[in-house]
């Protein structure tokens, strides 16, 4: 089964299923979300058997393909995945479908058509099942900007309040990184012989200072993607504007575009620098931790509060990453899968909420558990998830992002141990604000907000919830697949990790 | 008395020059001889047949690599890529000029010497058929634009330039409407234009008097006699370089380059829109074509001399074109600045001293034409009662009023900003490739820089047409005659196609990026 071509077919999947409902007729709205819906679910049979097929413990990059594409450059359509992607790949066809589901009426309240949005939908999935699956850096730098397209429109046609400012603030920063990188892809295509395989890249020598360059320009980019402080400030914008399925989608998905570009681009192709950059690195991840958080207490609007928690996760995996040990390293990619989860959850709740209420401000709540209290039930869980409360996923990977950073570098540690109590004050007092206390009797007046979850959404978070509790539990599964990959990139840098440490325990024999 | 020898003549390898400077003259024929009511199907016509004709003969003549009639005109590699592109692009822009139903009796006024905004302009603004002088003028243009880029010599190159130029002149004064702006971009183009070619003269007899003197070789301005110059001339280089710069400087105000550009906006904005698509596309090409030759042939060995020069020249022009689009508010200028940034992207690759350079640049020059030409086409249909609404406040929730012509122009709006997946990606990939692999980092540092600061005029215009709620002053956009929309599709196809396989025709110009000399 490992023959059949799993990673073109799933980027062009979603592709031709977008065309399709593009084309179908406006008036038929319902047909375009069945179609829509169908056809994701279709793309996620597909991942589930590519998972199937995927030989824990063989080949570091799998399923890979390669058809010519501009020889007179060395460009090529090649595709593999190693585990981190593969976690990722999952991670988008398991999102997708609950997204276009929890978005079912979301376009109607615009005016726009809605075929359109659920074939940009699509076409997000294309380019985002592309940009994991590209082993080549000109394709994976082609879908890394193309992903743009769709999430402005979706942003700046479907999104809310500020809607113009966000879409335009959003495509030009990722733009600015992007154009960086686009120089630092020429300048190692230049250096390294003329090729764009990532294979063969990895094996070439940079002079040191190229290096550097080169690494920066990569950096740039992923760290605006991402993003990490001080580079974070378009996605509260984005986030707070976006319809909330697109906005799980760009939190729980487009932004690990970043992290995941780290882990696959700047750590392999120039690890010297990596390793020249990491303080530096660590230090905005550390800043990103605490500085964000201390704002996602401050905040008054619901998304952009779910957005700026997230930049305070992308701080832990920040960290993850260039901690350099295998331990930090799968917690990081594992938290990559979990706060998508975790946040894609957060984002789908908080929409239910507001789609309810008409505002997305939390002053505008106050008690609703007492109308709706199973929807008041998810959103408690949600942010539970949120905060890293064990039993729940992304407990998981904070601890191993912990203890993996504490083995070589304490103080880090230490600090980044801060950011959980911040993230339980701002989790828990938004969670208090919003659906416990004395009902807000504006709150009762409002007749959506008398009704509970429907079907549709028990369905939307019901795969979530369980995912994220089995995962808390017994993620071997998934670790299983990301360590080898993470151990490879590891080598890559030529960081190996500390030996267990026994010097006490002899001591306490003497 | 010397026996003067005629020089050999290869008329196959002349035949599209030779095509098109014919058929231009019996275009004048027929506006004498041919009835008033058949000329513009005639003209159209005989136009495009001179257009395909020649096309067929730069295919037929694809292997040649000569030099002929006594080292004036080389066909070359470059020379018939350029040509090629010229052609099809000039074949887009006839389209244009011949569309007549969008507005009646076509973009161009009927009688040009009434006075403007008199009663008589009224009365001939009401819709008599516009003047059919145009298909002659366009053709005359596109064979100085043939010889402009195969001229083997720096006098060839100066007729040729002329050539090209007067009609295009002329042309830039015969809009139907706003006609005052319209004269007012002629004249300026006219004056500038005339001083720029003085320049370029003057360029050439500097030159001519550095090659003096050289053992075993007589003084000439072909570009072997001036190459050779550059290696051991005895006389003072203050004169190459002081020729080198004014020749530059005549390439350089055609090419649209800072900071000779200041005639740009206001002449793209005057002209009639489809000779503005054509002097956009086909002008590029040619003038980029001459400086290709003039500095990768003739002064190929003063690289080290003219590239920080040049290099500035290209920063200057990016930051210009992109800082200046920002502040734009009428379309046809934003594309004018976005044009003159082009031309500094373009420079990149020229200053790029190798074939892939070459190859960079030629692919780069057909690529943009097809886009540049298909936004013309768009900003012809965008119109309202007193012809086509420029203005961006008036594209507001275009979007909503006609999803296909917007969503059209989106298309090309990312592709000028260069997103992966049009062909803007791959030129400016091919561009700052070659320059980054000569050691040109800065080059492609401005270029990158300046990309993102044009990025916001672009995303002005989508968030204009899509993200704005039409109001009572949105135009629709007209149904396109049949020539517009051909013309329409073939840029907009290309601008996809380049971007997605640009693979054949990438190798057709890496094939083609030798010159002889």
């Amino acid at each position: 089964m490992s023959d059949f071509p799993f990673l073109s077919v799933l980027t062009v999947a979603p592709l031709v299923g977008a065309l399709v409902v593009a084309f179908l007729p406006r008036r038929r709205p319902e047909l375009a979300k069945q179609v829509a819906l169908g056809w994701s679910l279709l793309v996620l049979a597909l991942s589930v058997v590519m998972w199937v097929s995927f030989q824990v413990g063989g080949d570091r990059l799998q399923f890979r393909e390669s058809y010519p594409w501009i020889p007179t450059w060395g460009v090529s359509f090649t595709f593999a995945a190693d585990g981190i992607a593969l976690v990722m790949l999952m991670l988008i066809a398991v999102l997708v479908p609950l997204v276009i589901l929890a978005s079912w009426h979301d376009a109607e309240s615009s005016k726009r058509s809605v075929p359109v949005y659920f074939a940009l939908l699509l076409v997000l999935e294309c380019t985002m099942i592309g940009v994991f699956a590209a082993a080549d850096v000109f394709l994976f730098y082609v879908f890394f900007e193309v992903m743009l397209v769709p999430m402005y429109f979706l942003i700046g046609s479907y999104g809310g309040h500020q809607r113009q400012y966000a879409a335009v603030k959003f495509f030009l920063y990722s733009l600015v990184g992007g154009l960086f990188m686009l120089a630092a892809v020429i300048g190692l295509w230049v250096v390294g012989g003329k090729t764009f395989d990532w294979q063969a890249l990895t094996q070439v020598d940079i002079s040191t200072g190229t290096e550097r360059w080169l690494f920066l320009g990569f950096f740039l980019a992923f760290a605006i993607k991402a993003p990490f402080f001080p580079f974070h400030t378009w996605l509260p914008d984005a986030g707070g504007a976006a319809p909330a399925g697109a906005a799980a989608l760009l939190v729980g998905v487009l932004d690990k575009v970043g992290t995941f570009g780290i882990l696959r681009y700047c750590l392999p192709l120039f690890p010297e620098a990596s390793k020249w950059f990491a303080p530096w690195a660590l230090a905005l991840g550390l800043i990103g931790i605490i500085y964000a958080a201390l704002l996602a207490v401050g905040q008054s609007d619901l998304k952009r509060l779910v957005s700026y928690t997230s930049i305070a996760h992308f701080g832990f995996i920040g960290v993850g990453i260039f901690a350099f040990t295998t331990q930090a390293g799968t917690g990081a990619v594992l938290y990559m899968l979990n706060h998508g989860l975790a946040t894609g959850l957060l984002f789908l709740v908080v929409g239910m909420l507001i789609t309810r209420r008409g505002s997305a401000l939390i002053k505008d709540f106050g008690g609703a558990g007492k109308l709706v209290p199973l929807l008041a039930g998810v959103l408690f869980f949600a942010g539970l998830a949120s905060l890293a409360l064990p039993g729940t996923a992304p407990f998981v990977s904070e601890f191993l992002v912990l203890i993996g950073t504490f083995t070589v570098n304490k103080p880090v540690a230490v600090i980044a141990t801060l950011g959980i109590i911040l993230a339980a004050a701002y989790v828990l007092w938004m969670v208090q604000r919003t659906t416990q206390g004395t009902l807000n009797p504006e709150l009762a007046t409002v007749e959506a907000m008398r009704r509970d979850l429907s079907l549709r959404e028990k369905v939307v978070v019901a795969p979530l919830i369980a995912l994220i509790v089995l995962l808390g539990f017994y993620p071997k599964p998934v670790t299983d697949v990301i360590n080898p990959a993470v151990q490879a990139t590891m080598q890559d840098v030529g960081k190996s990790d500390p030996a267990p440490e026994v010097g006490n325990v002899q001591e306490a024999s003497r | 008395m010397t026996e003067l020898k005629l020089p050999s003549i290869d008329y196959a390898a002349l035949s599209p020059i030779l095509i098109m400077l014919g058929v231009a003259l019996l275009g004048v024929l027929v506006e004498a001889f041919v009835p008033r009511r058949h000329r513009h199907l005639t003209q159209l016509s005989l136009a495009l047949v001179a257009v395909l004709g020649a096309l067929v003969m730069v295919v037929f003549n694809a292997d040649e690599r000569l030099v002929t009639i006594g080292g004036a005109i080389a066909v070359d590699g470059p020379t018939l890529f350029l040509q090629g592109a010229i052609l099809v692009l000039a074949a887009m822009a006839l389209l244009l000029i011949g569309e007549r139903s969008v507005e009646r009796g076509g973009a161009f006024v009927a009688q040009a010497a009434v006075t403007a905004e008199s009663a008589d302009d009224r009365r001939q603004a009401e819709g008599s058929n516009g003047t059919t002088e145009v298909y002659p003028l366009t053709t005359f243009a596109i064979g100085g634009m043939l010889i402009f880029v195969a001229a083997n010599d720096l006098l060839t190159m100066f007729i040729a330039l002329e050539v090209f130029s007067l009609p295009l002149y002329l042309l830039c004064a015969l809009a139907r409407r706003r006609r005052l702006l319209s004269q007012e971009a002629a004249m300026k183009y006219f004056l500038l234009g005339a001083y720029a070619s003085a320049f370029f003269l003057f360029g050439v007899a500097l030159v001519y008097g550095f090659t003096a003197g050289m053992p075993n070789r007589t003084a000439g301005v072909d570009l072997a006699t001036v190459h050779a110059a550059v290696k051991d001339s005895p006389a003072s280089p203050v004169l190459l370089f002081a020729g080198m710069a004014l020749l530059a400087i005549g390439l350089l105000f055609k090419a649209a380059a800072a900071p000779f550009h200041v005639w740009t906006p206001d002449v793209y904005q005057g002209a009639p829109t489809p000779v503005t698509a054509f002097m956009a596309a086909c002008t590029k090409v040619a003038a980029f074509g001459a400086l290709l030759r003039v500095f990768h042939v003739a002064f190929a060995d003063a690289a080290w001399d003219f590239t920080p020069i040049l290099g500035a020249v290209a920063v200057l022009t990016m930051l210009v074109g992109a800082v200046l689009a920002v502040t734009q508010t009428d379309i046809k200028r934003l594309l004018a600045y976005s044009s003159i940034a082009n031309a500094g992207y373009l420079l990149v690759g020229v200053l790029a001293p190798t074939g892939e350079g070459v190859a960079g640049t030629m692919f780069y020059l057909a690529a943009y034409g097809f886009s540049v030409l298909a936004a013309f086409a768009v900003v012809t249909l965008v119109r309202d009662a007193d012809g086509e609404a420029t203005h961006l406040s008036r594209w507001a929730g275009l979007g909503r009023r006609s999803p296909f012509y917007a969503g059209v122009f989106t298309f090309i709006l990312l592709a000028f900003a260069g997103i992966p997946l049009t062909s803007g990606f791959m030129s400016k990939f091919a561009v700052f490739g070659p320059a980054l692999e000569n050691g040109q980092a800065w080059l492609v540092v401005a270029g990158v820089l300046t990309s993102m600061v044009l990025a916001f005029p672009y995303l002005r215009v989508v968030v204009m047409m899509w993200l704005s709620e039409p109001g009572d002053a949105t135009p629709t956009v007209t149904v396109p005659g049949g020539l517009t929309a051909t013309a329409l599709m073939i840029g907009v196809v290309a601008t996809l196609v380049l971007g997605v396989l640009p693979a054949p025709l990438l190798d057709l110009a890496t094939d083609a990026a030798t010159f002889v000399r």
